[in-house]
């Protein structure tokens, strides 16, 4: 990891001082130990604030978005995937963006890593490889990173950047994973009413802060269907049934869209198991039309494309 | 004023006690975090929680609170009269709240209770509220001090303190809500070596040593450099170019406003169902682009960096200037650690504070 943070360094060093990118947008170390900060670079002196370890996780391909110059930009698998599809939905330009791949191993959950040694204050964290080391005034606590994985990043099946200008790594091999997280799998064995019960409560204690949606590469709506109020889709106060209306709409405009990439999850507050919605879509886009979001610049998205052989039930 | 300590087992009977006279919210584990929540059958408390996740705010402030109906039925000769939603406001104790979030009531209440208005939803359940507070010694690295909390055993915004001395609890009575909550609770005079202990752990916690195994982290702002700003003339700051840098990874996701216990800001909704509306207040964020959008179309604080300055000006120079009551933050620290960029108040405050000084930016 070390020398990944000494390659991408040189990387944002040289595209920001050559004029080949006019910002580039990667992470620096956060003010607590186990986070980093997203951060967009304007000059090459700046390249050395950047890091490169398993806590990296925010997605920056929301940084991207809206933007309308030259951009340098960091991707794992996952970034990658959003850039993708933000391009087939023209909310980025491939020919203005130079990526730069890193081949992911997953990103810590940091909260929980934090949550783990109760009444312990972390201190500080150092990454070795695939192992981190978190200091306390006690003693060290040595970890393995694959076993601390943040939610998203334990199911990931695309580690590698799926398109990069240049990578700063070999590739890792893709691990096999469910389609669907554990939990929502479960659950989908069990009965409606059961599932019915399940959603309600992993939905119970949501705040309606719209984290979920704000961290969101996808939703770059520029007014979500929950801010409009002519007409008004759902009400905005706590009540439950306006929560979950949230949640399917939320999942619903991602349908065929969403590249698992967890910034959602990864944004709550509370922990609320967004992802199982959005995964089921896509576990549903697979089966039915073999499509993953964001894999091909060359493939138009899901719902704008017609093919002969498409599932054409709803005709009938 | 009224003390009473009880043997740790003996601490969750005699809360249990209050539930003939109020309605009891405790902290409550749930999931990953901890919550308050109504003391019935169906929840047990757990005294030994550090910080709740959501404040306890919504028990006097709620997130979502219907305030009038109506009707629309034109044959309705009172049609499209609001009239006050009927309710009542029990009794309540919020028993296990931290010193920090009872202050943030304190901060709250200008909004609320003003000399030309005074909301009356905020005032009758703040009265019918009785805090009784957990002192213990145990904040975090996300945490720090600021005028309006003064540390772990500051009994400013509390009717009770209660001690955790491990063995057991020792509670004070502070004021009359308090006297009344204690004599509730039962329990027996404390014995003189706990109350010599009580002193001598509120003088510990005045000086920042730390009880072995846990330490401070070392963030880049560990505290919150307040000094300079209330001298920091407000237009030049307001203007400040640094604002770009600090809001630039914000997602403007609202979650530090909304896990914030002194925030205060609300929108408020009519709903309609068939003929009968409701006229409801919602927790609102200065983070939400419509949050100040104009019927119009106009929005005076359309962009990301206009709304991230906001939350940082309003904490920590409009309301320092207006109320003069320190700055609106009681350094709970959970804007810190949930805030999915880490975007650290701290750190902000050092850029206002040091503004127009040439101050060393933190090493990160
Ligand atoms: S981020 Fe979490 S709490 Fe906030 S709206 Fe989304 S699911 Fe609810
Ligand atoms: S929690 Fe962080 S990212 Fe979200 S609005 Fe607040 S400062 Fe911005
Ligand atoms: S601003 Fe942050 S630290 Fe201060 S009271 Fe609000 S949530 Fe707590
Ligand atoms: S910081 Fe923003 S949301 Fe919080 S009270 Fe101030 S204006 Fe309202």
């Amino acid at each position: 990891m070390t020398d990944y943070t000494d390659r991408l360094r040189a990387a944002a060093r040289r595209l920001l001082g050559e004029g080949r990118v006019d910002c580039f947008i990667g992470y620096r170390r956060g003010s607590l130990p186990l986070a980093a900060q997203p951060a967009i670079l304007t000059r090459a002196e700046q390249a050395d604030s950047l890091i490169w370890d398993p806590s990296c996780g925010m997605n920056l391909a929301h940084y991207a978005v809206g933007r309308a110059d030259r951009i340098g930009i960091v991707a794992t698998g996952c970034v990658s995937r959003s850039l993708v599809a933000l391009a087939l939905e023209n909310q980025v330009a491939r020919e203005r963006l130079y990526i730069v791949g890193v081949p992911c191993t997953g990103m810590l959950d940091a909260g929980a890593l934090r949550r783990r040694f109760p009444g312990r204050e972390a201190a500080a964290a150092a990454y070795e490889g695939p192992r981190v080391t978190i200091a306390f005034a006690d003693g060290n606590e040595e970890l393995a990173v694959a076993e601390n994985l943040a939610r998203p990043c334990r199911t990931c099946a695309h580690p590698n950047p799926v398109v990069a200008d240049e990578m700063l790594g070999e590739p890792v091999a893709s691990p096999a994973v469910p389609a669907v997280p554990e939990e929502a799998a479960a659950a989908e064995a069990r009965s409606a009413a059961e599932r019915w019960a399940y959603f309600c409560e992993a939905f119970a204690h949501c705040i309606r802060c719209y984290a979920c949606r704000n961290a969101c590469p996808l939703c770059y709506c520029p007014t979500c269907f929950v801010d409009e109020s002519r007409p008004q889709w759902v009400g905005k106060s706590s009540d439950p049934t306006d929560t979950r209306t949230f949640h399917f709409l939320r999942a619903l405009h991602l349908a065929g869209r969403c590249t698992d990439c967890g910034a959602c999850e990864r944004a709550c507050p509370l922990d609320i198991p967004v992802r199982h919605l959005t995964s089921r879509l896509n576990a549903e886009a697979k089966a039915i039309y073999g499509f993953e979001a964001g894999l091909d610049l060359e493939e138009r998205p899901l719902l704008d494309r017609y093919r002969p052989e498409d599932l054409n039930d709803f005709f009938k | 004023m009224r003390t009473r300590y009880y043997e740790r087992d003996a601490f969750p009977p005699a809360v249990a006690e209050l539930r003939r006279a109020y309605r009891v919210f405790v902290p409550v584990r749930r999931g990953d975090f901890h919550a308050f929540a109504e003391w019935d059958d169906s929840v047990r408390p757990d005294f030994d929680y550090r910080k709740t996740r959501v404040p306890p705010k919504g028990l006097v402030f709620p997130q979502s609170e219907r305030l009038l109906v109506f009707s629309t039925d034109e044959r309705d000769p009172e049609h499209d009269i609001l009239r006050e939603a009927p309710k009542d406001f029990p009794p309540q104790a919020v028993v296990g709240i931290r010193p920090y979030d009872a202050m943030a009531f304190r901060v709250l209440e200008v909004n609320f209770d003003t000399p030309e208005v005074r909301d009356p939803w905020w005032l009758r359940r703040r009265e019918a509220t009785t805090l009784i507070g957990l002192a213990r010694a145990d904040e975090d690295a996300t945490m720090f001090r600021t005028e309006n909390y003064a540390g772990p055993f500051d009994e400013r915004g509390l009717d009770v303190i209660v001690y955790d001395l491990g063995r057991g609890y020792l509670a004070k009575a502070l004021g009359e809500k308090g006297e009344a909550a204690l004599a509730a609770m039962g329990g027996d005079e404390p014995a003189a070596d706990a109350l010599r202990e009580v002193e001598e752990r509120i003088a510990r916690a005045a000086t920042p040593e730390l009880p072995a195994g846990r330490l401070r982290a070392q963030p880049a702002a560990p505290e919150l450099p307040t000094g300079r700003l209330r001298a920091q003339p407000v237009v030049p700051l307001f203007e400040a170019e640094f604002w770009d840098e600090v809001a630039a990874p914000c997602l403007n996701c609202g979650v530090c406003t909304f896990l914030c216990p002194t925030c205060w800001c609300f929108d408020i909704q009519d709903e309609v169902r068939k003929q009968e509306g409701d006229r409801i207040r919602n927790w609102d964020s200065c983070m939400f682009p419509l949050y100040t959008l104009h019927a119009s179309g106009h929005n005076p604080r359309g962009k990301k960096t206009q709304r991230v300055r906001n939350r940082f000006m309003h904490k920590l120079k409009y309301y320092l200037d207006k109320y003069d009551r320190g700055v609106m933050c009681v350094g709970c620290g959970r804007c810190v650690e949930a805030c999915p960029v880490n975007i650290d108040i701290r750190e902000v405050a050092a850029r206002m504070n040091g503004f127009g000084e040439q101050v060393e930016r933190h090493d990160r």
